[in-house]
């Protein structure tokens, strides 16, 4: 008999520490997959954010990298500047990179650093207990919006992929939302593009993911899947947004 | 010896040059100096002056209240920094536009005409190399050839401008020790 | 060894690149930007790396990168770009990454002026950053100890894995003097060891300043806590001048110092004996060059500082414990001190006595 699915060398024989249903544990072995096929655990590095994502360092068996919040593209700017030879990726959710380190994260991309960041946009801030993200949507309730978030006094959801697609640089530019194995197919794909993108060293790249988290949105995973279709899909479409034409 | 300047002018006239080659000179011959630069916050225009301390020994302080000479390349840099010239100290002023010894002044006042010289020479820029040479023909602190050596070496990046630079260290120093 | 005359920031860059630097991140601020102009110029030449960052915050960080990736970084500033520095210097400490931080002071507090001032004293010797951690301080008093201090600042960082700040005034950033430049180091990358990787039993490279369980951190804090006392036993720098004979002795750092030596040549001449206790480092400071004072013979500790109020006298008191009075003689906001300022106060409390 042959095996056809395992857990690739590069993900931990560990739990995880995320909550249930939560889509960390999923993005985290997607990345390690790629890492494996592609045989580069020994000159991956992973850039790990402050958030819910830093709990990859343990997940990920290979180099990492824990950055301040926000700081990630900044980090994998010197690291990547200096080694060459490494694949290096920056892991950030939306508070991370869309609030604090927005300025980090559209600089790094201007300047079309050689790195790929990939972005988990679940509206809101999981580690902290459920704040307002920039992404959180509008209407959206959360611990700082308690009656929903209010664009006259807390502004509209901030939508990345389409931000930073009026740069010239980044080399690929995708959002891709977790709701589906379908969707999860394609993510891989694209997460695989932005990777031989990291091998070619053609430049910076960015996927973003579309994900839930079920505890502090306070809906059980299922419910999380129809709130995504529901809501999140119609603010931040699936789709490329920018592929340079050496992207295959 | 230790020799405390301050050289002062509008930026453009090229007071940061004359001191920074006397320091150069200095240190070629084996001596200590130092140059301290202020400029006003204009990135164009306005003023601009700088502490020179050329001595035998290590310096410590950059600045002193009381200098031994001032090289003033406008009235309103002989107005300001007049007074802090010493008794029996030196004021070399660009006469073409310094109106003379100011009240009370108890320095030895050279006026020196360095525009009129420079232009003399071929081109008014050369004014403070005029002005470099009268401090020197007036202090004595180098030999000709070892300010000469000091102009060669930071001014050579244009070698079609050294003649001319050369000649107005040579005419300078003639007039500040005649003065 | 063949002397160039090179102005402060320039001559700082230099020993940098000398001493190993092959990554500088930098944010322009006054009056330091000889540094990464520099730099931008000169790292290509030896296969470094420059970066303009866009922020001080984003530069800091630039340089954690690459001091993860095992190269000698370093970033500079100026005041208010220190204080945006300073998330990143104590994860710098946090995680173990040597890196060069330069200072070149300027006036304070907010933007200040953009003119020379020591008002950055505290910052610099107690917290440049949150959560306790201390740095090797140099305060370098000439071009020449510019130079010096920077290259040794390297070997330092890499030695003690740990962020080390030279804090050099805008007067020494912006004053030229001839130097003598250190040899070429060679450049290969640094070989690191982590707290956090080993305590967790890492044999890959894991770079982070979360140290869990609560047990690890402390077990780390108290391996730093250990580390700082071993400084202030080996890594202290200090000047004593004129100390034989001094009934006055002036406490003075950086180029503060180096007027008060002209004080004192003056002040000698008209009888006063001064002398002069110079902190090199001002973290660890020299306490003991005042506690062995012979105070049956100083009469009067005067600190000069180019900050108001005084930011030194702090540690001053304590190494003086008392047995001498303090004064001060303080400038700030970009007036520079002349040696005659500290003749005038020193002369001022010789008469009082």
């Amino acid at each position: 008999m042959e095996k056809i699915y395992k857990r690739p060398e590069t993900l931990a024989a560990a739990p995880t520490r995320y909550c249930p249903g939560c889509m960390h544990g999923l993005i985290s072995k997607l990345i390690a997959e790629l890492v494996e096929e592609y045989g580069i655990a020994n000159r991956t590095v992973g850039i790990l954010p402050v958030g819910c994502g830093a709990m990859s360092k343990n997940l990920f068996t290979f180099d990492v990298v824990c950055a301040a919040h926000g700081r990630a593209p900044a980090v994998a700017t010197g690291f990547s500047r200096c080694a060459p030879d490494k694949i290096v990726f920056t892991y950030q959710g939306d508070g991370d990179l869309g609030a604090i380190g927005l300025s980090e994260i559209l600089h790094a991309a201007n300047r079309g650093e050689r790195f790929l960041t990939v972005f988990i946009n679940n509206s809101t801030y999981g580690m902290t207990g459920g704040q307002m993200a920039p992404t959180t949507l509008v209407g959206q309730k959360t611990t700082t919006t308690p009656l929903g978030r209010d664009p006259r006094t807390d502004g509209y959801p901030m939508r990345m992929c389409e931000i930073l697609s009026q740069l010239e640089a980044p080399a690929y530019i995708a959002r891709f939302s977790l709701r589906t194995p379908a969707g999860v197919l394609r993510a891989k794909e694209g997460l695989r593009k932005a990777l031989e993108i990291q091998l070619r060293g053609e430049g910076f790249a960015f996927v973003e993911l579309l994900s839930t988290c079920p505890t502090n949105w306070g809906l059980s995973p299922e419910r999380c899947l129809d709130w995504m279709a529901e809501h999140s899909e119609k603010v931040f479409p699936e789709g490329e947004y920018r592929r340079t034409k050496e992207v295959r | 010896m230790e020799n405390r300047l301050i050289v002062a002018g509008f930026g453009g006239q090229g007071v940061m040059m004359i001191g920074q080659l006397l320091c150069c000179a200095a240190i070629d011959c084996g001596k200590e100096a130092l140059f301290l630069p202020h400029y006003g916050p204009e990135q164009r225009g306005g003023t601009a002056n700088c502490s020179v301390t050329l001595s035998d020994r290590a310096i410590g302080s950059p600045t002193v209240r009381r200098i031994d000479v001032l090289i003033a390349m406008n009235q309103p840099s002989l107005a300001k920094f007049a007074g802090r010239v010493k008794e029996g100290g030196v004021i070399l002023a660009n006469s073409g536009l310094c109106q003379g010894p100011p009240e009370g002044c108890a320095a030895r006042y050279l006026p020196i005409p360095v525009d009129e010289e420079a232009e003399g020479l071929g081109s008014g820029k050369v004014a403070n190399i005029v002005m470099l040479g009268a401090y020197n023909g007036a202090a004595g602190i180098f030999s000709e050839e070892e300010l000469l050596a000091a102009v060669r070496k930071k001014l050579g990046k244009k070698p079609q401008f050294l003649g001319m630079n050369e000649a107005a260290v040579r005419r300078g120093m003639a007039l500040g020790a005649i003065s | 060894m063949e002397r160039v005359f090179m102005k402060g920031n320039e001559a700082i860059a230099e020993a940098a690149v000398r001493a190993g630097c092959r990554f500088f991140a930098g944010y322009p601020i006054t009056p330091q930007n000889e540094i990464p102009e520099y730099m931008a110029r000169r790292l290509p030449e030896v296969s470094g790396q420059f970066v303009q960052g866009e922020s001080e915050i984003a530069s800091v960080n630039m340089v954690y990168g690459a001091a993860a990736a095992g190269v000698r970084a370093m970033t500079s500033s100026s005041s208010p770009g220190i204080s945006l520095k300073s998330e990143g210097i104590s994860y710098l400490a946090g995680a173990e990454l040597p890196a060069v931080i330069v200072n070149v002071t300027r006036g304070g507090p907010g933007l200040g002026s953009i003119q020379a001032a020591q008002m950055d004293y505290l910052q610099a010797a107690k917290a440049s950053g949150h959560g306790g951690f201390r740095m090797l301080v140099y305060a370098p008093a000439t071009v020449q100890e510019a130079v010096d201090c920077t290259y040794r600042a390297f070997q330092k960082a890499e030695e003690y894995q740990s962020p080390v700040l030279v804090c050099a005034d805008g007067c020494i950033g912006a004053m030229m003097e001839a130097v003598t430049l250190p040899e070429m180091a060679k450049a290969g990358p640094m070989k690191l060891r982590f707290f956090a990787a080993e305590a967790a039993g890492e044999n890959r490279l894991v770079v982070t300043s979360l140290l869990t369980p609560e047990e690890t951190q402390e077990a780390f804090n108290r391996q730093k806590a250990a580390l700082y006392e071993r400084w202030e036993r080996e890594e202290v720098l200090q000047e004593e001048y004129q100390l034989e004979d001094a009934e006055l002795v002036i406490a003075a750092y950086g180029v503060t110092a180096r007027i008060a030596k002209t004080a004192i040549a003056i002040l000698r001449q008209e009888g006063i004996r001064a002398g002069l206790i110079r902190p090199i480092t001002l973290y660890p400071f020299p306490y003991h060059s005042f506690d062995r004072l012979d105070y049956s013979r100083v009469k009067q500790i005067l600190c000069a500082e180019m900050s108001i109020p005084c930011q030194v006298i702090e540690d001053v008191r304590v190494g003086v414990a008392n047995r001498a009075p303090i004064s001060t003689v303080l400038h700030s906001g970009g007036v520079l001190f002349t040696a005659e300022d500290l003749v005038d106060a020193a002369r001022a409390l010789c008469r009082k006595e």
